[in-house]
């Protein structure tokens, strides 16, 4: 017997050590003067160059605006790719009396407006969608969602001028998912060369960075000589081409530290306007009902230039170009409907 | 559409890829084979993959040489196996759990020390493609088996070195008696559990040359559960492979085939949902298993701690 508990223990303890995340046990309420506390819960890693990262990025980049942490408390729960153990998070942080509770993934959508209906009090956010749960009454969600399919046409447009071979390799998670970027993707490059050949290959996972790897090997095989892909998947096919030389067009985070001689162009998402209006909305005593769009437009979606490499004037010309192009509604990438992430 | 995937040169590029995929279960999968041999289920491969992935990336990271990243992650493993051995075979507690809480403990642990040490993803430059003189040149065989980075090689010839030391050598029949009848083994001078702690430690440190191989080798770069399971893959391969090296490489083979034909027929945009091409390796694992189910001869002892009677 004595030795069952030893051993039960010992396991507990090392699940215990398995168990990531960080928290934030701050007991303060949201009293005058106190900080504003926002908790996230998010799919895959803060540190994953891509979906969650972006998120998290922007909300220290608002914390450092708002005056550090005594402004703006954040608590995360990251690598929540069960909707369970996600939709346990999002109540313990709705109980624990957060101001605004992020459900940083599609995946969430039922857990949030559970979870919102017994915490009327408290403000949730999620995405990507534009549902805020308005029309079966419930008045404390924001959603939030990235036009991502401009940024596609932008990053589209510079593969068709960048490609010698004609023929482009995409790299997507899901099929479904990521529809926008890769749809945006397509017709930006058929746009400049309606004859270039894109292949679109999908791994069926987010996270399965070996297959992803494997993927560009193949789109480069098949003759590709640019790529481009979503969700965290992607660091192993950037290694794959950083190794053979092959630009890469990111898209979601910053990817330029994984290949800083491949990398050309990352659709960055800027949640931070987002975040802001929503602290802002919520002070003034509106705990939900606006669904949110990052654009390049509103600044949501920003294209960025690896200043590290040299890149053709007529390369960033055309991207600026286009870019202008679809602030302006000349070109219009939306397609279809939102199903990103 | 579908006379593009059967064109020499896609065909080349399908096994080239085929090969490469199966090098991290090719690892992993020989390593479990020993400690399933010799009696114990270890199912914390992916935790040992993803420490072995860390520390074979960071001290490259750092500026260190490849082959001492190798080394390190080697180390690291033999550290998880002794782990693994100390709590199974010791304190003799159930093995399925506790290769859970294996796991969890390197993927947590991997991701703290990921998220202290090195903070955001980076990468590195890892083993090199290495094409061998003469043999590469060979028109296609040349390229799908000779045109691969270090790792890769290795991989291979631990199949023969496996089977060599499980059939032909004392240590080999030892953890094969402790394996099928730990007391008679044990009645026979055999110590049981020195065996186990020697195959533990023999699969900890092959499970992290498998992560290693992805994070120093495939993907130079290291990401918070890059293995996403495949170490789980790699205990299924065992019993797939019916306990033997051979089968364990036919194994790792078929599925890593059926994978890189998914990736090639979606790239090559040949019209098949793309649903159905990645559930293809999943399918065939299924059938497979299916099939070969009857003939399984599993260690006798299998996942059943042994306690030395009076």
């Amino acid at each position: 017997m004595l030795r069952q508990i030893r051993i039960s223990m010992l396991i507990f303890a090392l699940l215990l050590a398995g168990c990531g995340g960080s928290d934030d046990d701050d007991e303060a309420a949201n009293a005058e003067g106190a900080p504003f506390r926002v908790a996230i819960v998010m799919p895959s890693s803060t540190t994953d160059i891509a979906w969650s990262q972006s998120m998290y990025d922007s909300l220290t980049a608002v914390q450092s605006d708002m005056g550090g942490e005594d402004a703006l408390k954040i608590a995360y729960s990251e690598g929540m790719f069960r909707v369970t153990d996600a939709s346990a998070a999002i109540r313990d942080y709705a109980a624990e009396g957060y101001d605004l509770v992020i459900a940083h993934g599609a995946q969430y959508g039922n857990s949030v407006f559970e979870v919102a209906s017994d915490f009327t009090e408290t403000s949730f956010a999620w995405g990507t969608s534009s549902d805020t749960g308005a029309e079966r009454g419930i008045e404390n969600v924001f959603a939030y969602g990235a036009v991502a399919n401009e940024g596609g046409y932008v990053n589209g447009v510079v593969a068709a001028m960048l490609s010698t071979n004609d023929v482009i390799g995409v790299i997507g998670p899901v099929a479904g998912d990521a529809k926008l970027y890769i749809d945006g993707f397509v017709r930006g490059v058929t746009d400049v060369k309606p004859d270039a050949q894109v292949n679109v290959s999908y791994t069926g996972s987010f996270s399965d960075t070996t297959l992803a790897a494997e993927a560009a090997h193949v789109h480069i095989q098949a003759g590709a000589d640019v790529l481009t892909g979503s969700a965290q998947q992607v660091v192993g096919a950037i290694g794959v081409a950083n190794e053979n030389g092959v630009a890469w067009l990111g898209t979601q985070s910053d990817q330029i530290s994984l290949g800083p001689d491949v990398v050309v162009t990352n659709q960055i998402y800027n949640w931070a306007n987002v975040i802001s209006d929503m602290i802002a909305k919520i002070e003034a005593g509106e705990l939900g009902g606006t669904a949110y769009k990052l654009t390049f437009e509103n600044d949501g979606l920003r294209l960025e230039f690896n200043e590290n490499i040299e890149i053709a004037d007529d390369v960033k010309e055309a991207a600026r170009a286009a870019i202008e192009d679809i602030k302006s509604g000349v070109v219009d990438p939306v397609l279809l409907e939102d199903d990103d992430e | 559409m579908f006379d593009e995937l059967f064109t020499i040169s896609t065909l080349v590029g399908i096994l080239h890829s085929c090969v490469r995929l199966a090098t991290p279960y090719l690892f992993a999968s020989l390593g479990e084979t020993f400690g399933q041999r010799s009696g114990v289920l270890n199912l914390g491969v992916d935790g040992i993959m993803l420490m072995g992935a860390f520390f074979a990336f960071y001290v490259v990271f750092e500026g260190h040489n490849l082959w001492v990243g190798l080394l390190a992650a080697i180390a690291v493993g033999i550290l998880m196996g002794l782990l693994k051995a100390f709590v199974s075979v010791t304190m003799q507690s159930l093995q399925g759990i506790s290769g859970i809480g294996l796991y969890l403990f390197g993927l947590g642990l991997s991701s703290l020390l990921f998220k202290t040490l090195i903070g955001s993803v980076e990468g590195v430059s890892g083993f090199r493609q290495l094409a061998i003189p003469f043999l590469s040149d060979i028109p296609g065989i040349g390229h799908i088996l000779f045109n691969h980075n270090a790792l890769v090689y290795l991989a291979y010839l631990m199949v023969p070195v496996s089977w060599f030391v499980i059939n032909r050598t004392t240590l080999g029949l030892k953890i094969r008696a402790v394996g099928h009848n730990p007391e008679a083994a044990d009645t026979l001078g055999v110590s049981v559990n020195g065996v186990r702690y020697t195959t533990m430690m023999i699969g900890g440190a092959l499970a992290a040359v498998a992560g290693a191989s992805l994070s120093i080798g495939l993907q130079n770069v290291f990401q918070e559960n890059m293995t996403n399971g495949l170490g789980f893959i790699a205990v299924a391969l065992v019993y797939f492979g019916s306990w033997r090296t051979i089968g364990v490489l036919g194994g790792s083979l078929l599925f890593s085939l059926v994978n890189a034909s998914q990736l090639w027929v979606q790239a090559l945009a040949i019209p098949v949902p793309s649903e159905i091409a990645v559930m293809m390796p999943y399918i065939m694992t299924i059938v497979v298993l299916a099939f070969t189910a009857r003939q399984i001869q599993k260690p006798a002892a299998l996942a059943r701690s042994y306690e030395r009677g009076e």
